[in-house]
């Protein structure tokens, strides 16, 4: 079986401070080398916190950004143009905020049409004819197709963000946080969307979070993110339940749980590692409990662990189940 | 459209301006129909008559040319120059500076340099330089105020285009498969459009003025063609002698100017979506309140008492009923969390207390607040003012928001000790560094000398807490105070929140939209749904056996941390809009157990023993709830 899209290496570095001439003074890197493979069919949670990097992996995945080394694979074929209209016919992005991700002046049957005709060229009929197919798959009344977008809620704008991505026939989807602006009532509608569109249409997600609980409730695996890096990788039912990375524990530990006493996890007023001046060894280590000095000297790299979880880490937690 | 046009008519000044405009178009245009004498035709036997003088109107000039007539034409080429010149000006400006904002880097420095070069020339300079290169002629001046405009619509368009090249649309835009081209011509330019057309209304005046400098000046129209510019130039010499000569065009350049600057100015606030918002008419400093009939009488529990508050939006003429009739209370120590979703009504609730709702459009129409027994529903301003900080203080959902960017943290921090009491220089640095350190920001010292910019998200919300804390309020109402933060920075903020509220007595108003905070700070919940509560209680009570359907439904579709992939139960339907509420429940649109009598009438909040929910059909019964 070929996996649905696979990246090897993928990392990005932002130039900051750039002279006159344009020469940078100084870099960040956003994303350090990534290297993971998603099944067809499968949907892959990606969780971190803010500015761990997800939302630039996610969009050099659809070519926004041209990253910086890496190559990437989709259903096998190697995809090394950084022409996002290329991309959009084999992977499609839902944004974050729906409301922001469709032009205000710009009717919801405009909005629809573009892909429709730039990427597959369709004529007005077939297209009319697709634009009522995917409305029905996702719910939303065909009057809505000449209204403006800001008529619309929150929930119903977010599925229309969903129909433009399914519109582009791309049955790779990277989904970057595409609940976190819904009301929790809104945000079961269109998780439970998101999981009938797949059955229905043999789709493979990418579903970048932050909130823990939505990550698991909808992925088959669940790869960890911190600083850049993927620190743990596994089965979505054992990556909170038992985690190996110390940070993955410290995640699963901060989320608010009904029935646990409020106790916070982290005494320390922590901040982030620098992005400008990153320490030499693993970013988290200045937060962890069970650092030693190689940890403070040396990356440590993703490795295959006990249960189907690879663990970036020299001390992984191990413990039962 | 026609909204546009209502708006615009509702500024006096502007539809004046648009009226006296429209007249001088109109006689400009009639002016080749109208029995006019030739502006041209010399008589110097007539020249210097006086205004009202039989077959001139308005008199003759240095050579007996009839004033009307070349004033009118004169009108006529002033207009069409000034037009022609901000339209040229506007297309040739919107395209560099949308050009420059969409590709931006080494496109946008080059372009925008230039455009820097030619800004750093006084322009009267500039459009000299330009006329003499051309040599004079109207054309040429209108060539060259054109050309001296043009940096200004590149700075402004390219401004406007950069925030818009960065918003989502325009990647959508780019995975749909559009070219550059096609983004900047479908999806830039029609969200420029208005700030163009705004730039435009405002600067036509100064290019007509401009245009009529040049021609003044010998440089623009040439003898004998009249306008505006060059008929001033021309009576400058019989200035003292025959002033009606120069009052003539002097009075009509004022009327267009005038009128063009104050239609310009309704134009941009009638386009400008800010100013549509009403954001830039300042709110008053407490809300409105009418209030008819007596304040419910005071139940004596808790601190803070809130007594059926009804908070109302008035906008046009419609009503959004916010807030329903809430009544809730909470003692010292204790604390008592809000739940709902966007648009329940909680944080306007929480804002009612302390007459923070902005007025206009939102006015308190009933009920009572409480505080230590005192209504504070339409007390006046200075005691709301005495008592907001120093004794119920606000954490709001975004730190960033709320400290000012331009001032320190420290600074800040003092500033709001200040507006309660005097305090020294040098106390209120102690003062400051002790709150930080309460709030357990390593290195206090060192930390309030930073800009809010300086510090992460969860260092901003500790100084947000710091602030609330700084007059030491009872209450404190925290609005999402951690929706903004990552998990492990909400992990700490709430154990801060626990913290202090039982070393320092707090009461503490929690509002969220999650069931995990509540579970772990709150000991009472009040769950709210469309302006009202439908439940309230114990914590544990209600997570463990809620009541009413939709808290039973809210906390379903919630997933939980360790319950692996699964399906989750989706409330079907929106929250009903608050302008337009049901009769009976509210929730029953989407409730499963609903009711002929669910959609009849009120439904009281009933309970006993602080337990309470608003539902025909609850759930469990009461005493199967409290067992």
């Amino acid at each position: 079986m070929t996996a649905a899209l696979s990246f090897e290496n993928l990392s990005k570095t932002f130039p900051v401070g750039r002279t006159l001439l344009g020469a940078s003074r100084a870099s960040v890197k956003a994303v350090h080398p990534i290297t993971l493979t998603v099944e067809k069919n499968e949907t892959l949670g990606i969780v971190g916190e803010s500015g761990c990097g997800k939302s630039t992996l996610a969009r050099m995945l659809v070519g926004l950004l041209e990253p910086t080394t890496g190559a990437i694979q989709i259903e096998g074929a190697a995809l090394d143009t950084a022409d996002p209209a290329e991309f959009g016919k084999r992977i499609q992005y839902v944004f974050q905020d729906p409301i922001s991700s469709l032009n205000p002046r710009k009717t919801i049957r405009q909005i629809m049409d573009a892909p429709l005709k730039l990427l597959h060229g369709m004529g007005k009929e077939e297209r009319d004819k697709r634009i009522s197919e995917i409305f029905e798959s996702v719910n939303l009344r065909e009057e809505f197709l000449e209204r403006y977008p800001h008529e619309f809620s929150g929930g119903q704008a977010q599925r229309i963000g969903i129909a433009r991505a399914l519109a582009a026939n791309a049955r790779i989807l990277i989904l970057d946080e595409p609940v976190s602006a819904l009301d929790v009532s809104v945000q079961a509608q269109v998780l439970n969307l998101l999981a009938d569109l797949k059955a229905a249409f043999d789709l493979t997600y990418l579903f970048i979070s932050h909130d823990l609980a939505v990550v698991e409730a909808v992925s088959d695996r669940i790869a960890v993110l911190y600083f850049g890096s993927v620190v743990e990788l596994g089965p979505a039912e054992k990556v909170f339940a038992n985690p190996q990375h110390p940070y993955t524990k410290l995640l699963a530990e901060s989320a608010p749980v009904v029935g646990r006493p409020l106790t916070a996890p982290e005494a320390k007023g922590t901040e982030l590692p620098n992005p400008l001046d990153p320490p030499p060894g693993c970013a988290f280590a200045a937060r962890c409990l069970h650092a030693t000095d190689r940890c403070r000297a040396e990356v440590p790299k993703l490795t295959e662990g006990a249960q189907g979880t690879s663990v970036a880490c020299f001390h992984p937690l191990g413990g039962a189940e | 459209m026609i909204a546009f046009v209502r708006l615009l008519a509702r500024n006096r000044l502007a539809l004046a301006g648009g009226i006296v405009l429209s007249l001088v178009i109109l006689l400009v245009l009639l002016t080749p129909i109208l029995p006019l004498a030739d502006p041209d035709v010399t008589d110097t036997a007539n020249r210097f008559k006086p205004p009202f003088s039989q077959g001139a109107l308005l008199g003759t000039d240095h050579l007996g040319r009839d004033l009307l007539s070349r004033l009118l034409w004169g009108t006529q080429l002033s207009l069409a120059v000034g037009f022609a010149a901000a339209i040229i000006a506007a297309t040739v400006g919107a395209a560099i500076g949308i050009v420059a904002g969409f590709y931006g880097g080494r496109t946008d420095n080059i372009i925008m340099r230039g455009v820097d070069m030619l800004m750093a020339f006084p322009y009267i300079l500039l459009a000299l330089a330009i006329v003499a290169a051309l040599g004079p002629g109207l054309f040429n001046a209108l060539i060259a105020v054109a050309a001296v405009n043009v940096p200004f619509f590149a700075r402004n368009i390219r401004g406007v285009t950069v925030g818009i090249a960065h918003k989502e649309f325009v990647d959508a835009a780019r995975l749909a498969g559009m070219s550059n081209t096609r983004i900047i011509l479908t999806e830039v330019l029609p969200n420029v459009i208005p700030v163009i057309i705004i730039a435009m209304s405002t600067t036509i005046g100064w290019m007509i003025l401009e245009t009529a400098g040049l021609s003044f000046l010998g440089l623009g129209s040439q003898p004998p063609q009249a306008d505006l510019g060059s008929m001033l130039g021309e009576a400058r010499s019989a200035l003292i002698s025959n002033p009606h000569t120069s009052i003539v065009p002097g009075v009509m350049i004022l009327i267009i100017v005038m009128s063009i600057n104050l239609l310009g100015d309704g134009v941009r606030d009638a386009l400008d979506p800010r100013l549509k918002s009403g954001a830039l008419s300042r709110p008053m400093a407490a809300t409105l309140v009418r209030r008819a009939g007596t304040p419910p009488p005071p139940a004596g529990r808790g601190l803070l008492e809130v007594r059926e508050l009804q908070t109302q939006f008035h906008v046009k003429d419609r009503v959004y009923r916010a807030v329903g009739g809430v009544s809730l209370h909470v003692e010292k120590g204790e604390c008592l969390g809000i739940i709902g979703e966007s648009g329940s009504g909680k944080s306007v609730t929480a804002l009612s207390v302390m007459g923070l709702v902005a007025s206009p459009p939102g006015v308190i129409t009933g009920g009572a607040v409480r505080y230590d027994g005192t209504d504070l529903i339409g007390a006046p301003y200075r005691q709301l003012r005495d008592m907001r900080g120093r004794n119920v203080a606000y954490i709001f959902q975004d730190p960033l928001a709320t400290l000012h960017p331009l001032y320190r943290v420290g600074d800040q921090l003092v500033e709001a000790i200040r507006s309660h009491r005097p305090i020294g220089k040098e106390e209120g640095r102690a003062k400051a560094i002790e709150l930080l350190a309460a709030v357990r920001i390593p290195n206090p010292e060192k930390r309030i000398s930073d800009y809010p910019h300086e510090m992460s998200g969860g260092m901003r919300q500790r100084v947000g807490i710091a602030m609330a804390l700084a007059n030491d309020p009872d209450i404190i109402i925290a609005d999402e105070p951690t929706t903004a933060l990552d998990v492990t920075v909400q992990a700490q903020i709430l154990a801060l929140l626990d913290d202090l509220r039982r070393s320092r007595g707090l009461a503490i108003v929690f509002i969220t939209h999650d069931f995990g905070v509540v579970a772990q700070l709150c000991d009472r919940v009040a769950v709210m749904y469309a302006g009202r509560i439908v439940e309230e209680g114990h914590t544990r009570e209600i997570l463990e056996t809620p009541r009413h359907p939709y808290t039973t439904r809210l906390m379903a579709c919630v997933p939980e941390l360790g319950e692996g992939k699964r399906r989750l139960e989706a409330i079907a339907g929106l929250p009903p809009v608050v302008d337009k509420l049901p009769a009976g429940c509210a929730f029953a649109e989407r409730c499963l157990k609903v009711q002929e009598v669910c959609r009849q009438g009120d439904i009281p909040l009933e309970g006993t023993g602080g337990r309470a929910v608003r539902c025909l059909f609850p759930e469990a019964p009461i005493s199967e709830a409290a067992e």
